[in-house]
């Protein structure tokens, strides 16, 4: 680990002051991604901003949205009433990440900002486009089980690796709105738009630029509560990164499904929304059938690596079995 | 958990190490204060064969607080070894690895340079500006790939008697009519240890060419000895000192080069070097359990009486080193079988040597065997445990011994009991639970006896407390809580006066903990020694005054509750500390040696056991959760149950990770392992582990030795990957043969 200077600012214009000037310079929350980077020599920050004393902690429901403060703890998030009562597909993502120790330290805008877990990339031995632009992807013809099935349309990837987190999974099924606040003021960002597809620069994740910092997201109220469930597919019951991931939503009224929403963690390079699910199951009674149906339709644009032609499958069953318990159909 | 707890008696001991453990209180071998210490960190090859051509070290050198990078180019040499030649080539084979000794590459991993700082951190980040370059081979890796090259051991070779030489017993021709049969090939990939504490070392010189090193390993004599041999020492120069072991699984049974590495360091910076390995680094250092490949083929008659078993495993060593295994082993002695053929080889590949671990060659023969023998069950429409135990071994067949005692049948019908293994379906896929397949499955256990020579001292103080001593180990099992009960036992003392000391190596000579050894063989110089001091005491007892004690006609000596009585009748005896007063003495010691006799001649002695597994199967999403086990095993007496059970459950635990998890993928592009984190090699979690039952039939073998008790540690983990897999297979119909058993292979 090299050696780094640690900063302490009080407030969000004087942390933004801090990075705005020094690109090596890295906002640090709770650190349970960030110091295993470190440690690796994966990143060296020249500056570590401790921002854990700005105040963005907060959780508060406001007209028609639940406000969520980038520094609330995952494990807060997760017990909170309100969010509970309002958005409890967000809570069984929460809670179906990392561990109970690691969600009482992780934040939200950290769980936003975690790294791929790609072996390519924690292996300084070994070519990583995103880790080092230009020297390859290591995963391209080697060992990539739990690699990425979906691609940006008409590019070659370069950078194969998924995306780790299973909040942003529920996140970008739901309408949620990011805030971020950087040296040219305040912007609000989509949730979808958030995160980047692999293209030609693996080594950016999301669109923050120099100095920005996420402030809280926004997650807008909606008729999923009843009918909304995230299942986990993952080579143990807990503390694994997901196989595959599904957030699915439904709204149902009168044996009917009137709006839906899907998306899917474990599967490309950021979370993987399946946006023609709402006009598919749209005045659809639930059935398995209809089900895999749709499930099939969004696996033929899926394309499979050496290792992990089994997640086009599992991809597909991971969504009946979620679409099913969210619909409440056995 | 109320009902688990009912099968153990109230009379077990807590861990005497327990409070120590919890409260940190503990010292483990990185934890020893030592003054002047430096710390050192490996820098490892990046190529799996090659040889080095530069290592530049110059901006390394210069950082904060770095005193030395040691490599090749500067190492000490190592008196033990033979002197370094220019053009030595390649060891030969059966050379263990000699770390900074030439510029040689044989494994991705490897340590090629050390860093040595004042503090951690300053030699991490030094670590990290050591540039090493080299000239690049081609390296083969890949098992199956090269399993044509596969051959027979040179070992086997040389060696007439090797257990591992080619076996058969009867011939084709008298195994009768084989009516059904089935053939099939079962992997098992490389798998590590990976205990939670990482391997660490402190290795101090002192003047006079004393050193001493605070070491994680599984024997201290074993160490003290190679280290003794390696630096030209006398043996009692070198002390070694491993008290606490945060789990070993066989990885420490060896001297690694990092322990090298380390004293190496310390005797040319003439300063006390503290090394830790990372825990990528573990993945190349300490060995591991060889990819395996096995085939087995099996025939029956069609009444479900085997006729004959082929089993052929092949196993991955390293380019340097053959490590030899009991893979195929337990096909010749389970069942009884007219016709069995064994046949064991080993593929190099430039990969390091591994080595022992937990139920080593039998853990990954018996999931083949075990499998097999499910898969001939099921192809003979009969319940897998009829079929067992139609084919019951009541002798071994193998050496055409009676066996010294063997319970498990026993253990299969309380097993089966307790699991309620009569609701199992023959049909796979016939039962399901809220939309999951519900199936069962079994397989037996079983592990050779070991017993080596054992040496305890045992101590009676002044206030009638007791010190027993011996060089074994704990790296984990409770040691010092079983030899604490055999101790208070014999002595008739209440466990607390009497504690236990281990893991130094100036302690009476013990074996290493490894073999399921430790019970049979320091159990049982503890009992003899404990017998000599109490009949000693009982002896100086018979010389004092009677006093008001009324004289026993006969003056037998009977112990209990600290003091000696003239005979079991006595109401008045006379206790351990006023024995030794009476007799002026500070402390009255004994040290006794306890060793096998020609038993092992007259009779076949194995432990044994069986596992019961029920699991849970998504249709889905192929995901598998063990939803009950329950384990019974045959060891003999059971010396502390509380323990035992913990040890049971461990090895459950490990079979669960082996069936299910446990995989060190390599991208043998590079001929490097990509799974070198615990995000990526995975063990089970609290959330994977269900209630596990254990029970024994605890009946001594008297056959064994003075403790009627044989070990556990091995047959805890051995058949449960086989019981789980076959379970899998009766929930989905799917025959799994490639360990781990992961959703990708189910779904």
């Amino acid at each position: 680990m090299r050696p780094f200077q640690y900063l302490r600012p009080k407030t969000v214009p004087e942390a933004i002051s801090m990075a705005a000037d020094d690109p090596e310079a890295r906002y640090i929350a709770g650190g349970t991604n960030l110091v295993d980077l470190m440690k690796r020599g994966i990143v060296s920050p020249t500056k570590l901003i401790d921002i854990n004393h700005l105040p963005l902690k907060k959780i508060e429901h406001r007209y028609d949205r639940l406000r969520i403060g980038a520094l609330a703890l995952n494990s807060d998030v997760a017990r909170h009433k309100g969010v509970m009562a309002r958005q409890p597909l967000l809570v069984q993502a929460l809670l179906a990440g990392a561990s109970g120790q690691l969600r009482n330290m992780a934040t939200v805008g950290g769980n936003l900002l975690q790294r791929t877990r790609c072996s390519y990339f924690y292996d300084l031995a070994l070519p990583c486009n995103k880790r080092k632009p230009g020297s390859g992807c290591g995963a391209e013809g080697g060992v990539n089980r739990t690699h990425a099935i979906f691609f940006p349309v008409d590019e070659k990837p370069a950078c194969l690796a998924v995306h780790p987190s299973d909040m942003c999974v529920a996140l970008t099924a739901l309408d949620t709105v990011v805030v971020v606040t950087g040296p040219g003021g305040e912007r609000r960002v989509q949730m979808r738009d958030f995160h980047l597809l692999s293209t030609q620069r693996p080594e950016l994740d999301t669109i923050l630029g120099p100095g920005e910092l996420v402030t809280a997201i926004e997650v807008l109220d909606n008729a999923f509560v009843r009918h909304s469930h995230y299942l986990k597919v993952r080579d143990r019951a807990s503390y694994a990164f997901a196989l595959v991931s599904v957030a699915a939503a439904l709204q149902m009224d009168g044996g009917r499904i009137w709006d839906a929403r899907l998306a899917l963690g474990g599967v490309a390079h950021k979370p993987w929304r399946y946006w023609a699910i709402d006009l598919m199951l749209r005045g659809q009674a639930p059935s398995e059938k209809l089900f895999r149906d749709v499930a099939e339709h969004e696996m033929k644009s899926a394309k499979a690596l050496e290792d992990n032609a089994y997640k086009i499958r599992l991809t597909s069953n991971a969504m009946v079995a979620a679409l099913k318990t969210a619909a409440g159909i056995s | 958990m109320k009902k688990q707890l009912d099968n153990v008696p109230d009379t077990s001991l807590n861990r005497v190490d327990g409070a120590a453990k919890v409260t940190g209180a503990a010292t483990y071998s990185a934890e020893y204060k030592v003054p002047g210490l430096v710390h050192a960190v490996l820098v490892t090859s990046t190529i799996a064969k090659g040889s080095i051509t530069a290592i530049e070290s110059q901006e390394a050198e210069a950082a904060p607080g770095v005193l030395a990078v040691i490599s090749h180019l500067n190492a000490i040499t190592v008196p033990g070894w033979p002197e370094r030649k220019q053009s030595a080539g390649r060891a030969p084979v059966g050379t263990a690895f000699r770390v900074f000794y030439d510029p040689l590459v044989y494994f991705d991993g490897q340590p090629v340079a050390m860093v040595i700082a004042g503090t951690h951190e300053q030699a991490m980040h030094a670590a990290s500006l050591v540039r090493v370059t080299y000239k690049r081979e081609s390296h083969q890796t890949h098992f199956e790939k090269n399993i044509h090259k596969a051959g027979v051991p040179l070992n086997v070779q040389r060696s007439k008697s090797s257990p591992f030489q080619d076996y058969e017993r009867g011939t084709a021709a008298t195994q009768g009519n084989t009516d059904v049969k089935i053939e099939a090939e079962y992997t098992i990939p490389t798998q590590h240890h990976q205990p939670l504490e990482p391997h660490a070392i402190i290795a101090v010189w002192e003047a006079g060419d004393k050193l001493t090193v605070y070491d994680k390993n599984q024997g201290v004599k074993s160490v003290q000895g190679q280290l003794a041999q390696a630096f030209k020492l006398p043996r009692e120069n070198v002390q070694v000192v491993s008290k606490y072991i945060g789990g070993a699984f066989g990885s420490g049974i060896r001297v690694w080069p990092h322990t090298m590495a380390a004293v190496m360091a310390a005797s040319q910076l003439k300063r006390p070097v503290k090394l830790v390995l990372g825990r990528e680094q573990m993945f190349t250092s300490v060995g591991y359990r060889p990819y395996t490949v096995q085939k087995i083929s099996m025939g029956a008659t069609k009444d479900g009486r085997l006729t004959g078993i082929v089993h052929e495993g092949t196993g991955q060593t390293s380019m340097y080193e053959e490590h030899l295994e009991r893979t195929v082993l337990a096909s010749r002695a389970l069942y009884a079988c007219p016709h069995v053929t064994t046949r064991y080889r080993l593929l190099s590949l430039d990969v390091n040597t591994p080595t022992w671990m937990r139920g080593p060659g039998d853990a990954t023969g018996v999931f083949a065997l075990e499998s097999a023998v499910d898969e001939l069950a099921f192809a003979l429409k009969m319940d897998p445990l009829e079929f067992r135990l139609k084919n019951y071994a009541e002798s071994d067949p193998e050496r055409n011994l009676p066996w010294s005692a063997k319970s498990l049948r026993e253990c299969y019908e309380l097993g089966a009991e307790k699991f309620r293994w009569q609701n199992r379906m023959l049909e796979p896929r016939s039962v399901t639970q809220n939309g999951w397949l519900m199936g069962y499955g079994m397989a037996s256990s079983l592990y050779g006896f070991h017993r080596h020579p054992s040496k305890a001292r045992a101590v009676m103080q002044a206030d009638g407390s007791v010190i027993v001593q011996s060089a074994t180990m704990d790296i984990g099992p409770g040691t010092g809580t079983a030899m604490t009960r055999i101790a208070a036992k014999v002595l008739g003392v209440n466990a607390k006066k009497v504690r236990f000391e281990l893991g130094h190596s100036s302690l009476p000579d013990a074996p290493g903990q490894n073999g399921s050894s430790t019970i049979p063989s320091v159990g049982s110089a503890v009992h003899v020694a404990c017998e000599a001091l109490k009949n000693k005491l009982i002896a100086l007892a018979r010389e004092m005054p009677r006093g008001s004690r009324p004289t026993s006609q006969e003056w037998s000596g009977v112990v209990r509750n600290g003091e000696v009585f003239g005979s079991a009748d006595d109401k008045e005896g006379v206790s351990y500390a006023d024995i030794l007063k009476y007799h002026h003495l500070n402390e009255l010691e004994v040290t006794e040696e306890s060793k096998a006799g020609a038993e092992g001649n007259q009779y076949s002695m194995y432990s044994f056991g069986c596992h019961f597994v029920e699991v849970l199967v998504s249709p889905l999403t192929g995901e598998v959760r063990v939803t009950r086990v329950v384990t019974c095993a045959d060891v003999g007496a059971i010396i502390n149950y509380k323990t035992a059970r913990s040890q049971s459950i461990g090895g459950v635990v490990g079979g669960i990770g082996m069936a299910l998890m446990e995989h060190s993928a390599m991208d043998h592009r590079f001929g490097r392992y990509v799974t070198t984190d615990f995000a990526n090699y995975h063990i089970p979690v609290h959330a994977d582990i269900p209630p596990i039952e254990v029970y024994y039939i605890d009946k001594p073998d008297e056959h064994v030795n003075p403790i009627g008790s044989k070990g556990l540690g091995e047959i805890a983990i051995v058949g449960v990957a086989a019981a789980v897999a076959n379970a899998v297979f009766n929930a989905t119909g799917k025959r799994i043969r490639e360990l781990p058993i992961t959703p990708d292979k189910l779904v």
